[in-house]
């Protein structure tokens, strides 16, 4: 059994040659493809004073939650420790956590102190190298941000050991749905990426489709039909303000989305049944059109640079997708295979493009380099659509819709390796993903 | 968006109990009822007789928006109409059914309004009385997954609305 284990681990650390076996580094090459999860043990976090104790278990279950739900990690649960971690200085038995296989372990401590004052203090450590892996870390905090505490933990621990950014201290902007399918109401909503702590940015009296946020997140651009037709508002986060950005009477414009600089917003108008991209500077309020065609031109996504724009467009008789220059000009068709491609989407590290697929009858996320080579579909079901990235570009989240009169919304992620689908709790049915950056 | 404020979407008991009323949402339009201002299903100056004679919505074929000779014939009936009763305005709202993304649906749905309009136009209604809106895959009146209810969202609906301040 205990051979058995250790070729697991081997292949994790060593995924060319699965049957050696030899001390390496604490690490987890994402891209890979990881064959097997890496054990991990994470006890209760060691209460300083009595008014911790609750907080300090709690903090470090959605840590577990955190690691766990990537699908790179599994915990080794208390039931099997050998050791229990009673003081966060004492020396760790590292024998006893070997002994059950955990590859890394995370202790932590947690005080809370006079007025509410939340400290959290945690160590990685590689086991099997008996030795901490980078430096301790300290937060601090007001009590109700204990769950933001605990997703900085887990990003530090996954950011060492994959080397990757991570991704749990996040928010994601969303539509949170109700009603049947021909009666659906749709309210903005707001909450953690795992669906902790949601709050609702504006009632049902209208249709509110895809928020988008701003590149720092404190802002949130939306298309609503309170007019009576679709338009563009963009919404203050923190004050819950919002205004229209634009009232063109004959119009509809929809489908924006922000410039890397937060200063511009790309968006869809539609004038005379013909759908064109533009862009308009926030501040000024000035527009200047990218495309004129008479085919569909919508979707459109900037790269991180802000230099290029991704979107679709029906000019070749079906929906491809293309890459033009952030200012317009002729652009290049990057979508070549079969069926239909909308709702690309940049990654933010600039490598790849998420898409929506139509293909027979199904629907797909995928992705593709930005040059249109090596595309994967990583979901396959009657209705995926609208890819939004994580901050560190390496899980989607996207909305799946299921057949039929019941039919209803809910919100997925999936690995960009196509690993990993699992669905993102929420309260009814939700739509629409954008997922924030990392927050401050 | 004045005249919306001040328009009343005009239409029938008997159109409400018949579908979900997907069309009916605006908080700032009234919903008369049957026995309100839509009048009498014989009276040929109604928006009801607009709504179940004339006929108000004309259909589309997957991922099109050109007019049926069906749909064509429809839309003359809505052009006498219109020109018959000038008192009366009309949004023109256009629709997809769900296999699509939510923004390629929303211009395809635009597309569809807008070749209602023109016809209309070429008819001779004055295009001052007509807006367009597209509502994409949002509003189906038909939820099945299946052709039989696709071939239903897929289409363009003519809404009476009055003026009663002009």
């Amino acid at each position: 059994m205990m051979k058995q284990v250790l070729t697991l681990l081997s292949a994790i650390l060593f995924l060319v040659s699965p049957g050696l076996i030899q001390a390496a580094p604490l690490r987890i090459e994402i891209t890979e493809g990881v064959i097997e999860p890496l054990p991990y043990a994470v006890p209760d976090f060691v209460p300083e004073n009595a008014a911790a104790a609750q907080v300090a278990r709690d903090i470090a279950r959605v840590v577990a939650e955190d690691l766990t739900g990537t699908g790179l990690f599994r915990e080794i649960p208390a039931s099997a420790h050998i050791s229990k971690v009673t003081s966060f200085s004492s020396p760790v038995q590292f024998a006893d956590w070997k002994a059950i296989n955990a590859q890394a372990l995370i202790t932590g401590a947690v005080s809370l102190q006079s007025g509410g004052r939340l400290v959290v203090k945690f160590r990685v450590y590689d086991v099997f190298a008996g030795q901490e892996l980078g430096n301790g870390l300290q937060f601090a905090g007001t009590q109700d941000g204990w769950r933001r505490m605990a997703h900085k933990v887990a990003d530090a621990v996954y950011s060492r050991i994959t080397g990757e950014g991570g991704y749990f201290d996040s928010r994601v902007v969303y539509v949170a749905e109700a009603g049947a399918k021909d009666d659906r109401k749709k309210r903005i909503a707001i909450m953690d990426y795992d669906g902790a702590n949601v709050q609702y940015l504006t009632d049902s009296t209208s249709i509110v489709l895809a928020p988008r946020f701003s590149p720092t997140g404190d802002r949130i651009l939306y298309t609503s039909y309170e007019t009576g037709f679709p338009r563009i508002y963009v919404l203050d986060v923190a004050s819950v303000g919002r205004r229209m950005l634009q009232d063109q009477p004959g119009t509809m414009s929809f489908a924006p989305r922000f410039s890397p600089d937060g200063r511009t917003v790309v968006y869809s108008l539609t004038q005379d049944g013909n759908t064109d991209l533009y862009t308009m500077d926030v501040a000024s309020g000035r527009s200047q059109r990218l495309t004129s065609a008479p085919s569909i031109e919508t979707a459109p996504s900037y790269s991180p640079d802000g230099s290029r724009i991704v979107f679709e467009s029906d000019r070749s008789g079906t929906q491809q997708l293309y890459i033009m220059s952030a200012s317009g000009g002729e652009p290049t068709r990057i979508s070549f295979g079969q069926g239909r491609y909308g709702t690309p989407v940049w990654s933010p590290r600039g490598d790849l493009v998420a898409f929506t697929k139509q293909h027979k009858g199904r629907f797909h996320i995928g992705v593709m380099r930005t040059d249109g080579s090596e595309e994967r579909l990583l979901t396959a079901s009657f209705l995926d659509e609208g890819p939004s990235w994580a901050p560190n570009g390496r899980v989607i989240m996207f909305t799946r819709e299921t057949q039929g009169a019941a039919g209803t919304a809910s919100l997925y992620t999936v690995d960009i390796t196509g690993r990993n689908l699992k669905r993102v709790k929420t309260m009814g049915g939700a739509s629409d993903p954008a997922w924030s950056p990392l927050q401050d | 968006m004045k005249i919306l404020t001040r328009a009343i979407l005009l239409t029938s008991a008997l159109a409400l109990a018949a579908c979900s009323s997907p069309d009916r949402f605006r908080g700032d339009e009234v919903n008369l009822g049957g026995a309100g201002g839509s009048g009498s299903a014989s009276d040929p100056t109604s928006p009801l007789y607009f709504q179940e004679t004339v006929g108000d919505r004309v259909l589309f074929a997957v991922d099109q928006s050109n007019l049926s000779y069906e749909a064509q014939s429809t839309l003359d009936g809505q052009a006498q109409w219109l020109m018959a009763n000038a008192d009366y305005n009309a949004i023109i709202e256009g629709h997809a059914d769900e296999q699509g993304t939510r923004e390629y649906n929303l211009a395809l749905g635009a597309r569809r309004a807008n070749a209602v309009q023109e016809y209309l136009v070429q008819q001779g209604v004055a295009a001052s009385r007509l807006k367009v809106v597209s509502y994409g895959k949002e509003r189906p009146i038909e939820i099945c997954s299946q052709e039989a209810c696709y071939a239903k969202n897929r289409r363009a609906v003519t809404v009476i609305s009055a003026d009663y301040n002009s």
